[in-house]
Parts: C-alpha cells; structure tokens; sequence
C-alpha cells in the first residue's frame, strides 16, 4: 500500500502541504506534522513542499 | 482565558492582529490566539509593502521598517533591466518587529492573547459556528465565541472545518524558497523583479534589498513547476550566477496562495481573512497589506454585528461586500493577468523589455508594459480582453 512520509529532518513545517491537501488529511503544528488516514496519496503535497521533506512509499 | 469572548481571532499575523485590534476598539471581547511560541517568527516572508496601504491601517512605526524603497526594477531573463516609473514608496519590513507590533496594537486596545495555542477544530451547533477547540499547556480547552474570525494563513484550515472550500490546485499556490543574505551588492532602495520560464517557471525571483548589503533573495514558482524540481534547487543556481558572494543568515520555505477567492469568506458565527480567505495579489503575492485592510474590516464589522446582536452568514457578509468594493475586484483582474504573465515565454519578456526600455521612464507603468506585451504576443489579446474588461 501507498503512503505519503514526511521527513522531520527537512520539514520547515511552512504549511504549504496543508493548503493544497484535498482531504483535509494533514495536522500541522509548530513542530510536528501528521499525515492521517484521510490522506489519498494525491501526491498534490509531495509535488509541492519546497523542501521535499514529503515523499511517497510503499509499505506493507 | 475565560471559556467564553465575543470574537475568537485564530492566528496571530498582520491580518489576525487587525481584525482583533479593530473588533476590540468596537468595545468586544477578544481572544486572539497564536499556535506558535512568538508572534512574528519565523518570518515567511519577502516582507515588502506600499506606504500608502500600510498607512491606510495603521500609523506606522519606524522601528518596523528595514529599509525605504523608492524604485522597481523587472529584470528580462537575458538580463534587461526595466525601471518601472512610480511616485510611490515603499518599505521592506522586519517582520519580527512588526508583527509583535501589531498584537501589541492588538493587545493594547483590550485583546487577550496566547502563544503556543494551536487551534485543532471548531465547535459547531447547528450549522452555526459556537467556538474553538485549542490546545494550549498540553491540555485541550473548548472555549466559546460569537464569532470565530480565521487568520490562520496559507494553511487555514478553519473555513475547511466550517464547510468552505480553501484548498487550492497546484497551479494556484506558489511554492517558495528564501534566504536572508549578505554580501547582496545591489542599489539598496530598489525592489528586483526577476522574470524567467527558465529559471523561475510561472513565478518570479525577487532581490529586496533591507540596507547595508542584507537581502531577502527568494523565489516562488507555482506548485505544478515544482513537480520536477523545487524552488530551492531554482534559488540556488540563481544565487550561484548571480551573486556567488552572498552570505546566508537565514533560510525559509514557505507557500503562497495565489488563486481566486473561496466562493465565499463568511458563514454562520465565522469570517476568513489574510491568506486563509487567499487575499493576496495574484501576481505579485503580496498579502501582508490586503491582509490587514480585510483584518480591519472584519475586525469593525464583528464588533458591530456582536453590538446588534446578529452574527448569522447574512449579517456578517456586510465584511465580503465591504472587501469586494475595497480590493476584491482588484483581485479578480490581477488573477486574470496572473495567468497572462505565466504564459509569456523567455523570448517574449525579452521582446518586451526591449521595447519597454524605449518608453520615457517616468511614462513606463505596469500597464504600459502590459501594452508593450500585447504587442509582442497577439495571441493573447483575447485573453487581455478578459483582463482588461
């Protein structure tokens, strides 16, 4: 299955993922960011985030 | 924090910090509340804005200015610079003394405020908006409002909740890389623009200059140019070629909406305003001053919707009337030409300072160019009609 990962190493927590997220899938706090399972791997914020801290992954 | 206020104002911006100074001066209370630890930081920011629309908010404080601008210069992509002719000033802020200055505005006309209280959904009671859920000292409160005004920036999320579409497509968000440097030698009280396909696609690098050699040098490409490559691999060549020297004291990503207004920016007991309601220039991506004109109508038109006792979608549509007339149609055009700038290529910006630079300066305005590129690119006259009419 598909999942979008973000890399807490990259991410400025700038909250432009939010903005183009479709589903509302994305928490963003001062210093944290949660993808929740709303999220339909859109890819809308991978193409976005200017840091490419989000990337898409398969996982189990 | 009391669990109850007249106005609830979610984040703590330019836009916020009106709105909740100007609905306190009306005699309300209000809650302002901010998700981060200080307001004013980190700064996502280019930080420029006119004079003359600051003034129109707020009294301006010195303290608050980095640097005066009195020219703007479009750079073609082969490297023409276009002097644009303008009487009026400008400034290049430090947003982290004016934001603070704003909430202290805010504060000091009664407006509570908090820090590090992040905002994780809204109460609601029968399609009327009653109020926010806030976590704040590791503990979640619901705490009761009139009116709940959304200043929550690029992110917004509070329209959302309360059923307003805000999410934008990848071609109406600009997604941006900035830093602050050093060692940026170019003439200080001057904005540069910088157009390119090629080297910033459906976007702009900008050079704003805040004194003494410090810049802010920053890109925004829309988010569908960056699928292939972000803004801050385009921001690095950029520096590269054209000022190796440069020093960098701080790096800052960011987003900017620059998309047609949400069908609408009210509803039952909320308003939406700054960049949560995307009221930001398409084509330039300055939001801070249209901002803070829709905080302060806002701001105004809660206070007296509490004072009458009516805060329903009906009511509080007097702030979206009030908006459109002040800067909503302006908006719709600057989209249109949005889209009009986006389609000209390397050559056409070239063909079009060339020409530019015959025009005398004091004649050459941004709609005078417009012209000049209408001229290079007749394909487009249709879609000038639309801008233009």
């Amino acid at each position: 299955m598909k999942k979008i990962n973000y890399n807490r190493e990259l991410c400025d927590f700038c909250g432009t993922c939010v903005s183009v997220c479709p589903q509302d899938a994305i928490e963003l706090s001062e210093n944290n960011l949660e993808i929740t399972d709303k999220c339909t791997v859109c890819m809308n914020c991978v193409y976005i985030c200017p840091l490419r801290a989000l990337e898409v992954k398969n996982e189990g | 924090m009391k669990d109850r206020y007249d106005v609830i104002v979610v984040g703590g911006g330019p836009s916020g910090s009106m709105a909740a100074m100007f609905a306190a001066r009306a005699g309300v209370s209000v809650l302002m509340l901010e998700k981060d630890r200080e307001i004013g930081l980190p700064v996502r920011c280019a930080e420029g804005v006119g004079d003359k629309g600051l003034r129109s908010v707020v009294d301006i404080n010195p303290n608050w200015i980095a640097q005066k601008i009195t020219t703007v210069k479009l750079i073609s992509p082969a490297g023409m610079e276009v002097v644009i002719g303008t009487d009026e000033v400008g400034y290049i802020l430090n947003r982290k003394m004016f934001d603070p200055g704003l909430a202290e505005l805010a504060a000091q006309a009664g407006s509570e405020i908090i820090t590090k209280a992040y905002v994780n959904g809204l109460l609601l009671d029968n399609n009327k908006v009653t109020g926010v859920r806030v976590r704040t000292l590791g503990r979640e409160f619901q705490v009761k409002a009139s009116i709940v005004i959304g200043a929550d920036g690029v992110e917004s999320r509070v329209g959302r909740w309360a059923g307003i579409k805000t999410w934008e497509k990848l071609n109406d968000m600009e997604t941006c890389a900035q830093v602050t440097a050093q060692n940026i030698n170019v003439q200080q009280d001057a904005i540069h623009l910088y157009f390119s396909n090629t080297r910033a696609p459906k976007g702009y690098l900008w050079v704003f200059p805040k004194g003494n050699g410090l810049a802010n040098v920053g890109i925004g490409i829309s988010g569908e140019a960056s699928r292939h490559k972000s803004p801050f691999a385009y921001l690095f060549e950029f520096l590269q070629t054209n000022f190796p020297q440069a020093a960098i004291i701080t790096t800052v990503a960011g987003g900017v909406p620059c998309a047609r207004e949400p069908e609408k920016i009210v509803a039952n007991g909320l308003m939406l305003v700054g960049d949560a309601a995307r009221q930001v220039n398409p084509v330039s991506g300055g939001g801070i001053v249209t901002g803070m004109i829709a905080g302060k109508i806002a701001g105004q038109v809660a206070g007296q919707a509490i004072i009458d006792g009516k805060t329903d979608e009906k009511r509080l549509a007097e702030y979206a009337r009030l908006w459109q007339k002040a800067e909503g149609k302006k908006h719709k055009v600057f989209y249109k030409l949005k889209e009009f700038v986006y389609n000209m290529s390397d050559k056409d910006l070239d063909d079009t300072a060339k020409i530019a630079l015959q025009i005398p300066q004091d004649k050459r305005t941004i709609l005078q160019l417009f012209k000049t590129a209408l001229v290079q690119k007749p394909a487009l006259i249709l879609e000038a009609i639309k801008v233009l009419t």
